[in-house]
């Protein structure tokens, strides 16, 4: 039987998470590929090239409701096997939804594939992986982006064809959206993240570490704290409760390196840690450690950097 | 308006968990346990929405063992007025958590349930979500905030990209992000009142829910361990490390 994978998409594109959930999805069988939402149509010829992708279904253009989505999904459950979906705010929001119209219990966050019915997830903030076999007859799942690399965004030549329709059980309604527009990559796809913490102390701060992103072409990330606190935007948090992210590079600038915090980036290829305390957990961690002030050093890694 | 708030209890989120050696699962024995941050968010919210006059009775209800008792009294210390313990010993997955819960909506007939988005120790992040599916409710989930207007209520979620709003017809689910409150700390006062509230135990099986999990767990594994790398003595020698040794810039 097929499977079938639940598309985020954005400006016509199809996102890395997406294109890594189709990684995880190919090991289970024929991969179709959902699009709804507004921009929908416009994304499925990207999609379509994804290599690995045998059909693309494009449905409504409306915005995305958790409620008529999940009955979208149901009505087409018949025809698949598995049905997953990136771990990014909208997965999550739809897909217990939609395994518990289905009576199964959701495989959240899965972090590998063993076989049709076993997965590997990370449980306590990715201090501990659980493998796990279900005895659902079909299985509900939202994949951990950073475990798997993502599927070509070329080679692939699916057919396109419209999405069934499901009726909108009318249970809530959409009212608006803030979304901050950024130049830079995203941060789940980004090769490079620099992050930012408390010891920022203010917004305008952060414009030293994008400074440094923009030279390195990075994504920019916050710890919690320096959320909270107002110096970030909330989509920039990083961790167990945020965005995980696995980039090639993570430089974590005036961050202490909570359990939390690590859940979000520990499996980042390379670390560095910029910190004025030289017990702060976050060395523990780094490949690259410098004891500074980072007011100090990030302007200084900014002028070493433009050399 | 009725509100039913469920915490779990969880390992608290200050302990390192430890992995046991024979891979069945992690050293839960003699760790600290607390309420699910989240749900103290998802606590503190009930216990505004009545100061601002929009809640009513607010019901706290914990599925777990028999010490859960102990974050239902949290719970009743924080301003919940009466706590319903569903005990159970085993593993319970969040399909049947919102199976049991269903029921004990069934009874109370709350207008909103709010959960924390995510439980820190087997990081679901649905039971919320299987809530409104089974009860046919509308969701609000990640909730950075909450108003009542009229018979909806307007929640706005913390999305990918940023902010979105949505209108949920009530009766409803909400489940917290931690912008939503800050929770408060329950004064000595409140902890002894809170002794005098009354909690209701009650069984999986006298609300007629099969709690068996879906999941079996095959084995649970540490992570790969990351080794402490070097300090550099300088900003110059951090670039130079970057480009000629880790080749990442
Ligand atoms: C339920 C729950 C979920 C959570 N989820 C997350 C999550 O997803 N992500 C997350 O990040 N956190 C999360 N947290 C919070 C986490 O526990 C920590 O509180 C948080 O990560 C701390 O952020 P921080 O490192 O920026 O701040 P702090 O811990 O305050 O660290 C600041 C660091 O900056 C250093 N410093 C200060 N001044 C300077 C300077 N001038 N130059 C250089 N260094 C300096 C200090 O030495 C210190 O190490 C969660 C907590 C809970 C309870
Ligand atoms: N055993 C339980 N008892 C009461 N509430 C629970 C239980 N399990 C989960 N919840 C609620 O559901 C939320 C999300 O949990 P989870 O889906 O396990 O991540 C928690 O924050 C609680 O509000």
């Amino acid at each position: 039987m097929a499977v079938l994978v639940l598309a985020d998409h954005k400006d016509g594109g199809i996102t890395q998470p997406t294109r890594s959930t189709v990684a995880a999805a190919a090991a289970l069988g024929d991969v179709h590929v959902l699009l709804v939402g507004e921009g929908a149509a416009a994304a499925a010829p990207a999609a379509a090239r994804i290599a690995g992708v045998a059909k693309v279904l494009t449905g409504a253009e409306a915005p995305v409701l958790a409620e008529p989505l999940a009955a979208l999904l149901v009505s087409m459950a018949p025809g698949y096997s598995h049905l997953l979906a990136p771990a990014s705010a909208s997965g999550k929001n739809v897909m217990p939804r939609v395994a518990a119209l289905l009576d199964v219990q959701i495989l959240s966050d899965i972090s590998g594939v063993v076989d049709a019915d076993t997965f590997i997830r990370p449980i306590y903030a990715g201090n501990a992986m659980a493998t796990v076999k279900s005895s659902d007859a079909k299985k509900v799942i939202t994949v951990r982006a950073a475990s798997f690399d993502p599927a070509p965004a070329e080679g692939g030549s699916a057919s396109v064809e419209a999405a069934p329709t499901a009726a909108d059980p009318g249970l809530s309604t959409f009212l608006g959206a803030e979304i901050v527009k950024s130049e830079r990559p995203e941060l789940t796809a980004a090769r490079i993240v620099i992050s930012g913490g408390r010891a920022m102390a203010s917004s305008e701060n952060f414009a030293i570490i994008e400074k440094v992103a923009d030279i390195l072409g990075a994504a920019v990330g916050a710890s919690r704290a320096a959320v909270d606190a107002g110096y970030a935007p909330n989509d920039m948090q990083v961790g167990q409760t945020g965005k995980i992210v696995a980039p090639e590079l993570y430089i974590a600038v005036g961050i202490s390196g909570a359990i939390q915090h690590l859940a979000g980036m520990k499996d980042s290829k390379v670390i560095v840690a910029i910190n004025k305390d030289e017990e702060a957990p976050i060395f523990q961690v780094a490949d690259y450690g410098l004891v500074a002030d980072l007011f100090k050093a990030v302007p200084e890694l900014e002028a070493e950097l433009a050399k | 308006m009725k509100v039913l708030v469920p915490v779990k209890r969880v390992v608290d989120y200050n302990v390192k968990v430890r992995v046991k050696a024979d891979g069945s699962g992690v050293e839960t024995a003699n760790v600290k346990m607390s309420m699910n941050p989240f749900d103290e968010i998802a606590v503190e919210e009930a216990v505004r929405l009545r100061e601002k006059g929009v809640a009513g009775e607010i019901v706290a209800v914990s599925c777990g063992p028999n010490a859960a008792q102990e974050q239902l009294r949290t719970a009743l210390a924080m301003g919940a007025d009466r706590g319903i313990l569903v005990e159970h010993d085993g593993v319970l997955e969040p399909l049947a958590v919102a199976k049991l819960l269903k029921t004990i909506v069934a009874k109370e007939g709350p207008a909103l349930v709010i959960l924390g988005k995510q439980a820190i120790d087997d990081d679901m992040s649905a039971t919320g979500q299987m809530l409104a599916a089974l009860l046919g409710w509308g969701q609000g989930t990640f909730a950075s905030k909450i108003e009542k207007e009229g018979e909806s209520l307007r929640v706005t979620r913390e999305v990918d990209g940023g902010l979105e709003t949505v209108s949920l017809k009530l009766p409803a689910i909400v489940t917290t992000d931690l912008r939503l409150n800050e929770p408060r700390y329950a004064s000595l006062p409140n902890i002894m009142k809170a002794r005098k509230k009354p909690i209701e135990t009650l069984k999986p099986a006298d609300l007629g829910v099969d709690p068996t999990p879906r999941l079996s767990v095959l084995k649970v594994e540490e992570p790969a361990k990351r080794q402490a790398g070097k300090k550099v003595g300088s900003v110059q020698e951090l670039v130079e490390k970057l480009r000629n040794e880790a080749k990442v810039i």
